[in-house]
């Protein structure tokens, strides 16, 4: 229940949103139009930021870049964020690391990795791949076909990535990795902005990318592109966009934050509602949101796929988990996981106190003041990702928060070392 | 004698960036680049070295560079926007007239913000303009329709000029509608019944 009066009687009528927004807490929020903006959307769409006497005001943006600087500079209270940016920004990473932190993650899933249609064609000429779709069978199928394009004298595949800072970046790696192929050495990796990529990709200045929802689908349906990887391929759990908020705001709107994580915790579990999906969807294509056509978005939503231009099918059910198993939980074993990607790439280098420093972008303790006890929630702020059934990675290592260098090596970073 | 700032605009609308190039030139900087287009960008960024790199904040390009600024091994890291992050009015207006900036760290702040307050007023200027032509297009796309309008009327109703016009704006008032909205159904009205 709220405390502010929000003028919304409970199970009366509705009233005129004047005086629903008398006393009511404005949130500016900034977000990028993607699918895992969905639980932020549907908070202001569908009443439940409302409920908490938070008038959400959704503004939306073009690149990470300025969401990350106009939240440093207090044109946005909170914003839809890449979960490694509030890591980048406690490390001290990229070009205004003005310090964030997350108390909530926007659910799981949405990625995928696509790669043109000629370069798919070869890999299924030099590699047995009409069994099941097989994310670890690509990468080494693609190793094949980089090996055979190095003996023929030509120049390295360029893949697009969306940030430096991104789920996208440590995920295209961590494949191209598994397969055996060096990110740094065997492939160029450029940043497109997402609603580009088709472009790119048909006009051949990349060979594939690796981008969230929708738009891996919109280039198989444009007949450009074949998805080779999704994110539940490289690892389930791995988080995708968080909420990321200032210190100091989050010190002067504690409660205002607090109701805003309930908020964004029914709004979650709404749009988990398999029922809810359909309605979900026609609320993101509106030109305002995504400006994507209802079919593609209902049919991202449910998981559906279609791989190739062919007409391949695949159906992957949690493709979009938003939360289910504690997905919105801020694992501060997650914020050093991507710490862990961050130095196995050669983006800065490994310490404990760094460690440290990258769980506590993460920030569990806010999450569970604001929603109280529950069974769904966790009792540990940390654990050992990649052991439980069901969420391993890709190449079956186990991530263990207390020996980040021996999980180091067990990925073989130091064979990538310069 | 200080060395002269190197200043690179990136702006694909290539008017809005002459519009720059020419306060900044006005202003005593002479080594001002223009760029356009992304191909190329991470190649000139190298060979220029820019100290301050001007850029609309409507591309999603931003993201680009920052991961060029990953890439590069240089020292001279740049950083976004602002050297002095108190100064909130003048982020504010930045960002309402579309500007972003990188600015290379360990720059005087005095150094720095002449050159974003010209860039800044120069986008301005340069919306206002773009308002102005596009509300004197819509004028003049009235004036035509209203013409054709009374040009209708005239031939079919055997009226003066001056009794269509009337006619056009008493209907208008009549219904709470703009006279060019009236004279459009007249116009559709006329193609549809062939006269």
């Amino acid at each position: 229940m709220s405390f502010i009066p929000t003028g919304i009687d409970e199970g009366g009528l509705a009233v005129p949103a004047v005086i629903a927004n008398k006393g009511s807490r404005l949130v500016r929020a900034g977000f990028i139009p993607l699918v895992d903006a969905a639980i932020l959307i549907a908070a202001a769409e569908f009443g439940f930021a409302a409920r908490e006497g938070i008038q959400l005001s959704l503004i939306r943006d073009v690149s990470w870049a300025n969401i990350r600087d106009r939240l440093a500079f207090r044109q946005f209270d909170i914003a839809h964020m890449l979960a490694p940016m509030p890591v980048a920004a406690s490390l001290g990473l990229g070009s205004n690391p003005s310090p964030v932190v997350t108390p909530f993650v926007l659910g799981r899933g949405g990625n995928a990795i696509t790669l043109s249609l000629g370069l798919f064609r070869r890999m299924q000429a030099m590699a047995d791949l009409s069994g099941k779709p097989n994310a670890l069978a690509n990468a080494q199928a693609l190793k094949r076909v980089i090996k055979a394009r190095i003996e023929e004298g030509l120049g390295p595949i360029t893949l697009g990535i969306t940030y430096p800072f991104s789920s996208h970046n440590y995920e295209l790696r961590y494949w191209l990795a598994a397969g055996g192929i060096d990110p740094d050495l065997e492939v160029k990796l450029v940043v497109v902005p997402p609603p580009m990529t088709s472009d790119a990709l048909s006009a051949g200045a990349i060979d594939g990318f690796c981008v969230g929802a929708p738009w891996n689908m919109v280039a198989v349906s444009r007949g450009v592109g074949c998805i080779v990887a999704v994110k539940e391929d490289i690892w389930p759990s791995s988080p995708e966009k968080v909420i990321g908020m200032r210190p100091d705001w989050l010190e002067q709107n504690t409660e205002t934050a607090s109701r805003l994580i309930v908020a964004l915790d029914r709004a979650a579990l709404w749009c988990d509602q398999a029922d809810n999906r359909r309605e979900l969807a026609l609320a993101l294509s509106a030109p305002n949101y995504l400006d994507v056509p209802f079919e593609i978005l209902h049919r991202v939503l449910l998981g559906q796929f279609t791989i190739d231009p062919d007409g391949a099918e695949r159906t992957v059910p949690d493709y979009f988990n938003f939360h289910r198993d504690a997905a919105n939980f801020p694992w501060i074993s997650q914020a050093q996981w991507i710490y862990s990607q961050m130095v196995r790439w050669g983006q800065i280098e490994y310490c404990s106190s760094l460690a440290e420093q990258a769980g506590a972008a993460f920030r569990p303790d806010l999450y569970r003041n604001a929603i109280g006890k529950r069974v769904d929630i966790p009792t540990n702020d940390t654990r050992v990702e990649g052991r439980d059934d069901g969420d391993a990675f890709l190449d079956g290592a186990i991530f263990d928060p207390a020996n980040i260098p021996g999980y180091l090596n067990s990925v073989g970073a130091s064979a990538f070392e310069k | 004698m200080i060395a002269a700032l190197s200043i690179m605009i990136f702006d694909e609308n290539r008017i809005r960036a002459s519009i720059i190039e020419e306060g900044l030139r006005e202003a005593g900087h002479n080594k001002v680049v223009l760029l356009h287009e992304i191909n190329g960008l991470a190649r000139q960024i190298e060979i220029i070295g820019p100290d301050v790199i001007v850029i609309d904040i409507e591309t999603p390009n931003r993201d680009m560079l920052e991961h060029l600024f990953q890439l590069t091994r240089s020292v001279r890291k740049p950083i976004a926007m602002f050297v002095d992050r108190s100064d909130s009015s003048s982020i504010e207006a930045a960002v309402e007239a579309g500007v972003s900036a990188y600015v290379v760290d360990g720059l005087k702040k005095e150094r720095v913000k002449p050159i974003l307050d010209m860039a800044v007023s120069r986008f301005k200027a340069f919306s206002r303009l773009q308002q102005e032509l596009a509300e004197a297009k819509g004028a003049l796309e009235e004036r035509k329709i209203i013409d054709r309008a009374k040009g209708i009327l005239m031939k079919s109703r055997s009226m003066s000029e001056d009794e269509a016009y009337s006619l056009l704006r008493q209907t208008a008032m009549n219904e709470k509608r703009k006279i060019a909205d009236i004279a459009q159904s007249v116009v559709t009205a006329a193609a549809l019944l062939g006269s």
